[in-house]
């Protein structure tokens, strides 16, 4: 799921993520359009295939948040969109006929993009965070990198860090999951010095050197998105997609779907929902002392 | 420099004073001695900048005047801009230039569009618009004119961040709430995240969007017929190029084993004063070297003056609903008193009561006998 105010280039780093294009940019929206009143939810599905491997992406984009003059709670048509799917998952889960693999439209990842101002995160973004860091893996990028220079860069993003560690936000990967040392170690690494991921996206190429590159072809230069040097893409790219994709799906599946699923259950009197049992709902029968023989 | 100024300069030379006392009436050397006297007065001239936070204001002031007013700023962090709301911030500062001295204040806006609810964040900024056309009129129609301070707004230069597909709800909420009220100039801020297509792409769109929403951002006024072609031309690419897309910059760089102000990336060197990099320079001529006086016309003649028919109308309709309830008021208040009148009646009032007293004394005899 890409998150943040429109214009900030999601659609282009989704695009450049996967190599292909799976997301529909506002570009090439009809000029009629206007920026969205509420927050819509726009799910496009796409099978991608490298080296022989298939893999079903879903990408879940948010025109309009933010956007707008008040923008309060316009995080919740969000939240309840990850809910819901965590509800479709459960009903199926619960099933007496349960599908072999149950569809899972589950939000593994959340790229929540930060607008570089170079000054701190903005109210909304903290807001956004904070809520959704409990149901959902956040990522948060910086987007449009190609606005600050190196020390203005690492600068925001110190800031940004602290901003975060202050206000208690757990962004992906969490400090209480990991699961070894190794793990731990690796992570760190990421979390105190690569993350947030300062990116720039494109899908145009240009020649370089003598290779075709993707880049932006300014009059200064020209900045070429694999290029380490240049921006954090690669890393974002490594890290979603070639390192930690398989564990982005478990702890969706083993923290935060479980988290979901245990509040339902105590909602529900510690029956799960739905028609599951016997086809009834049995009341839950508070236990009664045996009478006292006389 | 006489370049792009709209009004050359033609300095009475020694043969032209000669001619002076013999053929000319003389009126040759009255626009000297305007700009004389209005160099001996000094130039005053109050910007106000406006966008939300991040955008490069601070630096794009400090690129055009070459001044640093925020020295000592302290960058709010996110939570304290949650309960942020708009403020007015004013600075001043002189500066000079061969003679020529400027009296500059800037209106910084902090706060403004950097809350979750942004509704009519606006406010704050058309409340110190009109208490200054307000304080204005006040000195205005008072009674000692002699030194009126001019602390109207001249010039509200507005970014627009480049990071949108065009205006925000936020962006056409200000610009209506103000485009009566004070000249606008929409920039685009750090124009060098943006492509060249990309620029054009967004001009376009603003611009659209501007007529769209009709809102009247500051027209550049039309050239005259007379004016040669190198000025008309210059003009033409003025208008042709707004929203102005700009980049500002603190620093000096080297690029090409020159100094010059930009900004260092790893790609390569934004020149702030590069016209095929952004539209810094034209910003700045337009506003100090061309447009200034024309931008401290437009706000006396039209939206001051437009400001006070309205509240005129205001008073006077306001005392027609007065005077239709009782009997008419005059507008001015009655002369009060002056002391010599006022002691004559105190006088007189003494007399009258010392008379009252014999009376009364005179009744009581008269009831005793």
């Amino acid at each position: 799921m890409s998150k943040g105010q429109s214009g900030l280039g999601k659609s282009t780093l989704v695009n450049t993520l996967f190599k292909s294009q799976v997301s529909r940019k506002a570009s090439s929206w009809n000029r009629e359009e206007k920026i969205p009143k509420t927050v819509e939810i726009k799910a496009i599905g796409h099978v991608i295939e490298e080296g022989g491997v298939k893999m079903k992406l879903t990408v879940i984009d948010t025109p309009g948040f933010g956007d707008q003059i008040n923008n309060e709670n316009c995080w919740e048509p969000i939240e309840k969109y990850i809910n819901e799917q965590y509800e479709k998952f459960l009903k199926e889960e619960v099933n007496i006929a349960r599908k072999k693999r149950i569809p899972d439209t589950r939000v593994h990842c959340c790229l929540y993009f930060i607008s570089p101002t170079g000054h701190s995160l903005r109210p909304l973004d903290l807001e956004f965070m904070k809520h959704l860091s409990k149901v959902v893996n956040i990522i948060p990028v910086i987007a449009k990198a190609d606005t600050m220079t190196l020390e203005e860069k690492s600068e925001f993003k110190q800031r940004v860090r602290k901003e975060l560690e202050v206000n208690g936000i757990e962004f992906y990967p969490q400090k209480e999951f990991d699961e070894d040392l190794e793990d731990k170690t690796e992570n760190d690494k990421i979390r105190q010095e690569s993350m947030p991921f300062a990116v720039v996206g494109s899908d145009k190429e240009y020649q370089v050197n003598g290779k075709r590159v993707l880049g932006r072809k300014t009059p200064w230069g020209i900045i070429e998105v694999e290029n380490l040097n240049h921006c954090e893409f690669a890393l974002l790219r490594d890290f979603v997609i070639r390192t930690h994709l398989q564990d982005l799906k478990e702890v969706t599946h083993n923290i935060h779907y479980e988290t979901y699923r245990a509040k339902r259950l105590n909602d529900n009197g510690g029956l799960p929902p739905g028609e599951g049992l016997l086809g009834t709902v049995l009341p839950s029968v508070p236990a009664t002392p045996c009478p006292t023989a006389e | 420099m006489s370049t792009g100024l709209r009004y050359k300069s033609k300095l009475a030379t020694p043969e032209d004073k000669q001619d002076i006392n013999k053929q000319y009436v003389g009126l040759v050397t009255l626009p000297d001695q305007v700009h004389q006297k209005s160099v001996k007065k000094g130039l005053d001239f109050t910007l106000m900048v406006a966008g939300e936070s991040g955008l490069g204001k601070s630096t794009l002031v400090h690129s055009l005047f070459l001044t640093d007013l925020y020295k000592d700023r302290k960058l709010l962090s996110a939570e304290e801009h949650i309960s942020q709301t708009t403020e007015i911030l004013k600075h001043t500062v002189d500066i000079e230039e061969k003679g020529v001295k400027l009296k500059l204040t800037i209106v910084d806006t902090p706060g403004f569009g950097d809350a979750v609810n942004n509704s009519e964040c606006w406010k704050p900024i058309t409340d110190y618009v009109d208490q200054q056309f307000e304080q204005y009129f006040r000195d205005e129609s008072g009674l000692n004119r002699k030194n009126i301070q001019d602390n109207r707004v001249h010039c509200c230069l507005y970014f627009i961040s480049p990071f949108g597909h065009g205006l925000r709800p936020v962006d056409v909420g200000f610009m209506k709430a103000l485009h009566e009220k004070v000249n606008i100039v929409p920039l685009i801020a750090k124009a060098d995240c943006l492509v060249p297509s990309e620029i054009r792409k967004l001009k376009e769109r603003i611009r659209e969007e501007i007529d769209k929403f009709g809102i009247h951002v500051y027209q550049f006024p039309e050239c005259d017929s007379d004016e040669d072609e190198d000025f008309k031309q210059q003009d033409r690419e003025l208008k042709e190029s707004a929203p102005f897309a700009v980049i500002g910059s603190n620093t000096v760089v080297e690029a090409k084993g020159q100094r010059v102000r930009g900004r260092l990336y790893p790609w390569g060197i934004v020149e702030v004063e590069n016209q095929a990099h952004c539209d810094f320079v034209k910003l700045r001529n337009m506003l100090i070297r061309t447009h200034m006086h024309d931008l401290k016309d437009v706000t006396c003649d039209v939206h001051y003056e437009n400001y006070r028919a309205h509240c005129i109308q205001q008073m006077t309709s306001k005392l027609t609903q007065d005077s239709r309830m009782e009997s008419p008021i005059p507008i001015l208040p009655l002369p009060t008193p002056d002391a010599e009148t006022e002691k004559l009646i105190r006088m007189k009032d003494e007399e009258l009561r010392r008379m009252q007293e014999m009376l009364q004394k005179m009744k009581q005899q008269m009831q005793d006998q």
